[in-house]
């Protein structure tokens, strides 16, 4: 179990990253944390001409927030970083909920943001909390650079709306409203595995408690992060109440793309589905302690 | 082939110089190329931990690294933490509570632990459960393990 060949540059600026893309085309690959990649290449699922290390690209690395409150990181910023990021509890806590549910710590301190949106797998909780929070991803090419939203970037398994010659270089998180409320959870056979089935909710409600906006968003179920639109209508307009949640959580599985693997059959996620669905919103009955500060 | 690239690092304190293949992983790089084999592979696909080792400072996946990447980094492998040949505080917790058996698992766990103790040195059991959730051991059931590192903790406190 040893990568094949393969040529290496490590360059310091996004501008020659692109360049390296768009000179060497589909035989080169943007190597950031590796902790998907690197497996790839060792078990020879994949044989890159040439890898382009990011991870001297300084340009490419932080967390800040901007004056509409945009919570803006940037692609090789480590999940551990983000993990423990004040900035990330306060402006955007479905992430920050999300992030210890990340594989294990070790891979947290060299895995990437970018890296983990940018391959997509369909268990992995990143995804799902862009797609859950709006997030855009902001992709530079040889050309220019565009922002897509979360909801057009992930595809389907693996796949995402980034081009040839293009790189991931920063996820943006809108300014989190003062009533959303959120929820994660996910189930694996062993903390820190990849996800059987997972839930990101975000839950709006008005000063009377009622639900104004919802986002549902189920992953490690079918081949990318999907939205309950079933569990959404059922909770619009509704006051945030157990029974609401109750109610509107038994359609999780409704229209739901599933798949039977190795881990679990297509019929047990779907049962997890809903469960997790109505746990995850359970989640939102209360402010979470970082939300009341 | 491709070409192979310099590096300089730093490896347990002590400088190291080196040409190497990009494709060399960091693990085969201090296992074969520095005779540091107290660094093992298992999986080589980063499930199973026992390659874990410091990458400045941080507890990292050896098999899933290349060693040309760590050119100017400072590598810490289990070797290191026991540098003048005495076993360390947590090294002993371990060997007191029985928290190896074969052994193959245990350099990455104490690189793990090693790396909690020093960002929480009162870390709760869960705590613990949490930090070494990344590697198996097939001997041990975990239990001693988790005994011993908080063992450890409590030692280091007591002769702080």
């Amino acid at each position: 179990m040893k990568p094949p060949a393969f040529d290496y540059a490590a360059p310091d600026t996004l501008a020659e990253v692109l360049a390296l893309l768009a000179r060497h085309g589909d035989t080169a690959r943007p190597l950031a944390g590796g902790q998907s990649l690197v497996p790839v290449l060792n078990l020879r699922l994949a044989s890159p001409g040439l890898l382009v290390d990011l991870n001297r690209v300084t340009e490419l690395r932080g967390i800040r927030v901007d004056a509409t409150g945009t919570l803006i990181i940037g692609a090789t910023t480590r999940h551990r970083a983000v993990e423990l990021s004040p900035e990330v509890a306060r402006c955007n806590p479905l992430l920050a909920a999300a992030m210890p549910w990340i594989a294990h710590v070790q891979i947290r301190n060299r895995g990437t943001h970018g890296g983990s949106l940018a391959h997509a797998d369909p268990s992995a909780e990143l995804p799902a909390v862009a797609l859950a929070s709006d997030a855009e991803l902001e992709i530079a090419g040889p050309s220019a650079t565009r922002r897509v939203a979360a909801n057009a970037f992930f595809q389907g398994l693996f796949a995402t709306a980034l081009g040839a010659g293009e790189l991931l270089v920063a996820a943006r998180y809108p300014a989190w409203p003062a009533r959303r409320r959120c929820g994660f959870i996910e189930v694996a056979r062993r903390h820190g595995d990849y996800a059987i089935a997972g839930v990101a909710v975000t839950v709006d409600i008005d000063e009377s408690a009622s639900v104004t906006a919802t986002r549902v968003v189920l992953f490690g179920v079918g081949d990318a992060p999907q939205r309950a639109h079933a569990v959404e209508a059922g909770l619009a307009g509704a006051p945030l109440s157990a029974a609401t949640i109750h109610r509107a959580a038994t359609h999780a599985a409704d229209g739901l793309d599933a798949r039977s693997d190795l881990h679990a059959s297509a019929e047990y996620r779907r049962e997890l589905a809903v469960v997790l669905t109505r746990r995850a919103l359970e989640q939102t009955l209360a402010p979470r302690r970082a939300d009341a500060t | 082939m491709s070409a192979t690239c310099r590096i300089r690092l730093t490896v347990n304190g002590l400088p190291v110089m080196a040409a190497v293949e990009p494709r060399l992983l960091l693990a085969d790089f201090l296992r074969e190329r520095l005779e540091l084999t107290g660094t093992h592979l298992g999986c080589e696909h980063g499930v199973c931990g026992a390659c874990t080792v410091l990458l400045d400072d941080a507890a990292v996946r050896a098999c899933l690294l290349f060693a040309v990447q760590t050119d100017g980094a400072n590598i810490t492998t289990v070797e290191g933490l026991a540098p003048d040949g005495r076993l360390s505080a947590l090294q002993e917790c371990f060997r007191e509570r029985h928290a190896l058996q074969c052994g193959f698992c245990t350099p990455g766990i104490l690189i793990t632990a090693h790396a909690l103790l020093v960002e929480n040195p009162t870390p709760t059991r869960a705590q613990v459960r949490h930090a070494i959730s990344g590697h198996l051991c097939r001997c041990t059931g975990y239990v001693p393990i988790v005994d011993a590192i908080l063992a450890a903790a409590a030692r280091l406190a007591a002769n702080a």
